[in-house]
């Protein structure tokens, strides 16, 4: 069973972490994964840097910008994710933008994800008509789930189909915004969370943007399955001290 | 062939909307509505009363007779410099903000390089009484102050984007990113034939005016409205698709739109986009932009800021792959002397954007008597100081 589904059958509260490859350091992709797994992280998002991501905020620009600068490209992060499922077991996914991933190629870059044993990609400028039309064949073949985002805005119909498309989790954005703005939740939020609920998807649901500590990480389990931390984790990341900063990180959530 | 836009969105390979989730009901609106609103009587009305009274259009067919002389063809300006504001950017905000209302959009903003587009979409928002606010390179800020001071002036609020290249692309992602964090009641004017589907298509229908009236006026000028060659500079094109619009489907007119190679093609410093670009997506559409092997925004260089962009909109894409449209190149050095040419033989001192479409001139061969209209896109004195520095006045 894919490693995805079988985490969502077994476990509830699922925190997943975001952070960026090659960020702070150059080599420090896969040393993250290993240290996040072993403070508790249920699942991994691991972003390749693009030089112009509109959906985030200030701090993952500047990761990116600063994976850039060290040196980071899709290519070598495949070669950094060779060893990947020697040290790590729990689900990882490769979340960027369209645009690098059309240029090495979709059909390469599915086969090199299944190769290193990623679970699955978010891309959120993928337009969800362009995966129907052409990238979804590709995707399964290579056993590959792909997350698609649903903001407040979204309609109940696109819902559905995102539903239907869907074969892993359902990214839930706590409200329509870039990542790295607190989350908070109003009786708006609550109802959209709720009517969500109601909706009774297939697919399991991920609540994003704007989780930042413990609080706000209880606060969205109580409306989906899980939620993921981005900006706040590589914020707290320190490039003397990787580890030590990923489980100092991690000791609010799984002390 | 054709060169226009698909029922989904598409120009041949180019186009889409490759937008992240938060912006797809906002786009979807505009792409759901744009059309009926335009094609309504009331609203082609006010346009064309706005247009007629407020910018100045008909803007003059000018035929430049001692430019005529020299290059041996009849060379006809398309005065889009004599436009309110100063450039061609007022007949699309004119168009997007009385959009906006019929949207029931309360805040505008919009992202500007040279400035030109940030002044044209502030000068619309003091018309209509609505809140404004320009996104804008630091880089640009610096060397295009009097655009600034207009924007601030006109009521509009100028924000510096600091990331990256800190020029046109890195404003246009500052300005996506207030519509994904505005997504109700915010309009975001796109100043050029850029972005997801439907902004190409609405922005080259809002510009086809240019040649709209050109034709009319080259037949009153000459009897006929084929001219041989039409002229226009590409940053990511509007004033061009403004130009080539009614010209497009008529291939005996030949279309030449000319990019900013900067300090020159292979220098590192160019913003040559079909010369050095690939196929790829940025800004929400799939079309030929500067990139590294690895898919990652090459940041372009340009004397004039408008011209500063490392992509082209989807239907110039279409019209270079096809071969529809020669897309050439003109240097910072040969656009400075050009300016100066005209501002010299016929008293108009050009923006440097135009002044690239006007340097092309010099590499064409006429046999004579053919009819060239170039797109005088906007005027000069935006770019005084890069004039007065370069030619050390």
């Amino acid at each position: 069973m894919n490693r995805i589904k079988k985490l969502f059958q077994e476990k509830k509260d699922i925190l997943s972490i975001y952070y960026t490859a090659g960020y702070p350091n150059l080599g420090d992709t896969v040393a993250i994964a290993e240290e996040l797994e072993r403070s508790g992280a249920d699942l991994l998002e691991i972003g390749f840097p693009y030089s112009d991501p509109v959906a985030d905020g200030p701090v993952i620009q500047a990761s990116s910008k600063q994976a850039l600068d060290n040196g980071m490209d899709l290519k070598l992060l495949f070669e950094q994710l060779k060893d990947l499922r020697k040290k790590v077991s729990i689900p990882v996914l490769l979340m960027g933008y369209v645009n690098p991933m059309l240029q090495f190629g979709v059909e390469n870059f599915c086969k090199a994800c299944a190769e290193v044993g990623v679970d699955g990609c978010i891309v959120p400028d993928l337009p969800m008509v362009e995966h129907e039309e052409l990238y979804e064949p590709v995707f399964a073949k290579y056993g590959l789930s792909n997350i698609f985002l649903v903001t407040p805005q979204t309609s109940e119909e696109r819902i559905r189909k995102i539903d239907n498309l869907s074969n892993g989790f359902i990214y839930l954005l706590s409200s329509s915004a870039t990542t790295g703005k607190n989350l908070q939740v109003s009786d708006t939020t609550e109802a959209y969370f709720s009517r969500i609920a109601s909706l009774k998807l297939q697919n399991p649901t991920m609540i994003g943007f704007g989780i930042s500590s413990k609080e706000t990480f209880d606060k969205a389990c109580k409306y989906a399955n899980g939620a993921i931390i981005g900006t706040a984790f590589v914020k707290s990341l320190s490039a003397d001290d990787v580890q030590g900063s990923v489980k100092q990180f991690m000791k609010e959530f799984k002390p | 062939m054709n060169y226009f836009v698909n029922e989904k969105g598409y120009y041949g390979d180019f186009g889409g909307a490759y937008i992240p989730e938060m912006l797809y009901p906002n786009v979807e609106e505009l792409r759901q509505n744009y059309l009926k609103i335009i094609e309504d009587e009331s609203f082609q009305k006010e346009f064309h009363q706005l247009l007629k009274d407020y910018v100045g259009r008909p803007s003059p067919l000018y035929l430049a007779k001692r430019l005529s002389k020299k290059y041996n063809a009849n060379i006809f300006l398309k005065r889009e410099d004599l436009n309110h504001t100063g450039a061609h950017k007022i007949n699309n905000t004119i168009g997007q903000i009385l959009l906006a209302e019929r949207l029931g959009k309360k805040r505008i903003i919009a992202e500007t390089g040279a400035g030109q587009h940030g002044v044209a979409t502030a000068t619309v928002c003091a018309l209509r009484g609505l809140e404004c606010v320009v996104y804008m390179g630091e880089i640009d800020i610096q060397r295009q102050a009097p655009n600034v001071a207009r924007m601030k002036m006109l009521g509009a609020t100028v924000v510096s984007a600091t990331s990256g290249s800190k020029t046109l692309k890195d404003a246009t992602n500052e300005a996506m990113r207030d519509w994904i964090n505005n997504p109700v009641d915010t309009h975001y004017i796109i100043g050029s034939v850029v972005g997801p589907h439907p902004y190409p298509d609405m922005v080259a229908l809002f510009q086809s005016i240019i040649s709209e009236e050109t034709k009319k006026q080259l037949i009153e000028q000459t009897g006929n409205d084929q001219p041989d060659y039409v002229l226009a500079c590409v940053g990511g094109g509007s004033n061009a698709m403004g130009m080539f619009y009614h010209f497009i489907d008529d291939e005996k007119v030949k279309l030449v739109a000319i990019e900013a190679a900067g300090k020159g093609v292979d220098s590192g410093f160019s913003a040559a986009t079909t010369a050095l670009g690939k196929e790829g997506v940025l800004h929400g559409s799939r079309s030929i932009l500067m990139q590294t092997e690895d898919g990652q925004v090459v940041e372009p260089h340009s004397v004039s800021a408008g011209l500063d962009y490392p992509g082209i909109g989807p239907q110039h894409a279409h019209l270079f792959k096809t071969g529809r449209g020669k897309y050439v190149s003109i240097t910072d050095d040969e656009s400075l002397q050009a300016g100066l040419l005209l501002t010299q033989m016929e008293g108009i001192i050009p923006a440097i954007e135009s002044a690239h479409a006007l340097a092309y001139l010099e590499k064409m061969n006429f046999k004579g008597g053919e009819n060239v209209v170039v797109c005088l896109s906007g005027r000069g004195d935006k770019d005084m100081d890069t004039y007065m520095k370069y030619f050390g006045l």
